[in-house]
């Protein structure tokens, strides 16, 4: 397997309180890389650094595009950067409403990344958007409703089909099952797994929840005050955490 | 005071103001649909009633000009009665209601029916100027669009309007895309003025006072209607006759003239009507 994404030493400081402080992580091809930590521990803001929605203060951070060049992402041009996120990347956010446009109907909300790349057929445009939405098991005849009167889970189901149509290579997911209850995130969950193996995509998780990590992701990364203090495959750190934290964090999940 | 200067502050506007809304009119210009900000003054009329219009044509207007002012089509209506005061007031022109011997022609919601000439200009009073408005309300984020090309989302309205109304309903305010790079909001026009602005021979443009900003379409500019393949734009129109003049291929009014609700359909263009008329 090769490489898509690297970042080294990535720094960012909010006032005088680092956010992300030297942080590395490299995600490999068809690889679902899960970041774990307590709230204010750094994560969002490194995935914010990671999908260019923030700027670092320091480091370097370089993806192997579709054309196999290796891009600078903090020196890419604006255009080609913006592109990215509406062709090869999607990102996925916590809240639906943040990703998907309330007042646009589902199937417009699926087709405008279509709509963004050029597509200028309607009944095409219909067609695949039909398709994504019961991909997403979400029923067809649903189609022209708005998402503000979905449910939460169907609105982040819509959120993800959203984001899939172009066929992106990468997925930056910020706890993609924050405020669902167990029965609609497991179903959700079982979702973006089958999507993640069918479509062999390279994913980066931030979750707070170690059993959404470990259904979700190979590898784990464990964040605390902007740090990575442990790293490693999932059910090695879960299992036998070395570093004390993450043996806290452990300890900490609740049994039912 | 010299006489030379008297000329340059002809028509209402001070000195300054006249110089920079008419480098805000050569920006525009130079870039077809492009947005260019302005520093819009106060006008003696409420916002909404034209106060872009106003300043773009003071800035337009000489002393040899002849000035029509239109308000949906017709001359008679309260904007354009009002608009064509102020200016016989502060300026003296010579006004008209003759699309053919206007040199300036504002505008309110309509594109005059008679074809227009090379050396007339025409003035749109624009209420809100970026077309992506109602889809993203960030300006700072239409602007990157804008920057950028990225147009993808006005698609989105009228996918909407397909799959709400199985065709595309927006009737005004239907985006184009000017010179092949902007898209442009033709301000509350009819869609079925659109084409007429497609290589017009005539100098048109577009006055937001409110929003502050000037664009413009210069004479023999490509400007196209946005669509989707499988449903191309049309410029549609009621299907009906002038009651008064009888013609078929104008943009009518639907005008209920009884208690009983007994309508008639009419020429918008007041002018092209009386003179199909005679």
């Amino acid at each position: 397997m090769e490489q898509i994404l690297k970042a080294k030493a990535i720094n960012k400081k909010f006032g005088d309180v680092y956010a992300c402080n030297n942080l590395s992580i490299e995600l490999y091809t068809g690889e679902v890389v899960g970041i774990v930590g307590e709230s204010g521990s750094g994560k969002s803001t490194l995935l914010n650094c990671l999908s260019g929605s923030l700027v670092p203060d320091g480091g370097n951070i370089t993806y192997l595009d579709r054309d196999n060049n290796w891009l600078d992402l903090l020196s890419l041009p604006e255009p080609r950067k913006r592109n990215l996120l509406r062709t090869e990347w999607a990102f996925v956010h916590q809240n639906p409403r943040d990703g998907l446009r309330m007042a646009v109907s589902a199937g417009g909300n699926i087709g405008e990344r279509l709509m963004a790349i050029g597509y200028r057929n309607y009944s095409q445009i219909r067609a695949e958007a039909t398709e994504w939405i019961e991909k997403v098991e979400i029923d067809a005849i649903r189609l022209d409703d708005k998402p503000s009167i979905f449910s939460g889970g169907m609105q982040q189901r819509l959120q993800i089909a959203k984001n899939l149509i172009t066929k992106p290579r990468l997925i930056f997911m910020d706890e993609p099952t924050g405020g669902l209850d167990v029965s609609v995130q497991a179903r959700l969950l079982d979702l973006i797994r089958s999507l993640v193996r069918e479509l062999g995509l390279s994913v980066i998780i931030v979750t707070h929840d170690l059993a959404v990590a470990r259904f979700m992701a190979n590898r784990l990364i464990v964040m605390k005050n902007g740090k990575i203090v442990e790293t490693g495959l999932t059910d090695q750190v879960l299992d036998d955490p070395q570093h004390s934290y993450t043996q806290l964090l452990v300890s900490s999940i609740l049994k039912v | 005071m010299s006489n030379s200067e008297e000329d340059f502050n002809f028509a209402y506007l001070d000195e300054q103001t006249k110089r920079m809304i008419r480098r805000a009119l050569i920006k525009a210009i130079c870039i077809p649909g492009y947005q260019v900000p302005f520093a819009s003054r106060e006008m003696p009329m409420p916002y909404g009633w034209g106060t872009g219009g106003v300043q773009v044509t003071a800035a337009c207007l000489q002393e040899t000009d002849v000035l029509k002012v239109i308000d949906q089509g017709s001359d008679d209506t309260t904007n354009a009665v009002s608009i064509r005061k102020f200016f016989e007031r502060v300026t003296g022109v010579k006004t008209t209601e003759n699309t053919g011997k206007a040199s300036v022609i504002q505008t309110r919601h309509r594109i005059p029916e008679q074809v227009l000439s090379e050396d007339q200009i025409l003035v749109y009073q624009v209420p809100i100027p970026e077309p992506l408005r109602f889809l993203e309300p960030r300006e700072t984020e239409t602007r990157v669009m804008h920057a950028l090309e990225e147009y993808g989302l006005m698609h989105v309205k009228l996918y909407e309007d397909i799959s709400i109304n199985g065709e595309i309903s927006t009737a005004y305010a239907y985006p184009v895309k000017v010179n092949d790079r902007y898209i442009m909001d033709p301000s509350p026009t009819p869609k079925f003025d659109n084409p007429k602005m497609n290589f017009c021979s005539a100098i048109q443009l577009f006055g937001a006072g409110r929003e502050q900003r000037i664009y413009a379409v210069p004479p023999y500019t490509k400007v196209i209607s946005l669509d989707f393949e499988d449903y191309p734009f049309e410029a549609s129109r009621a299907e009906k006759t002038c009651e008064i003049c009888g013609a078929t291929n104008t943009y009518l009014d639907e005008v209920v003239i009884d208690d009983k609700g007994t309508r008639m359909f009419s020429c918008s263009d007041s002018d092209y009507c009386n003179s199909q008329k005679s």
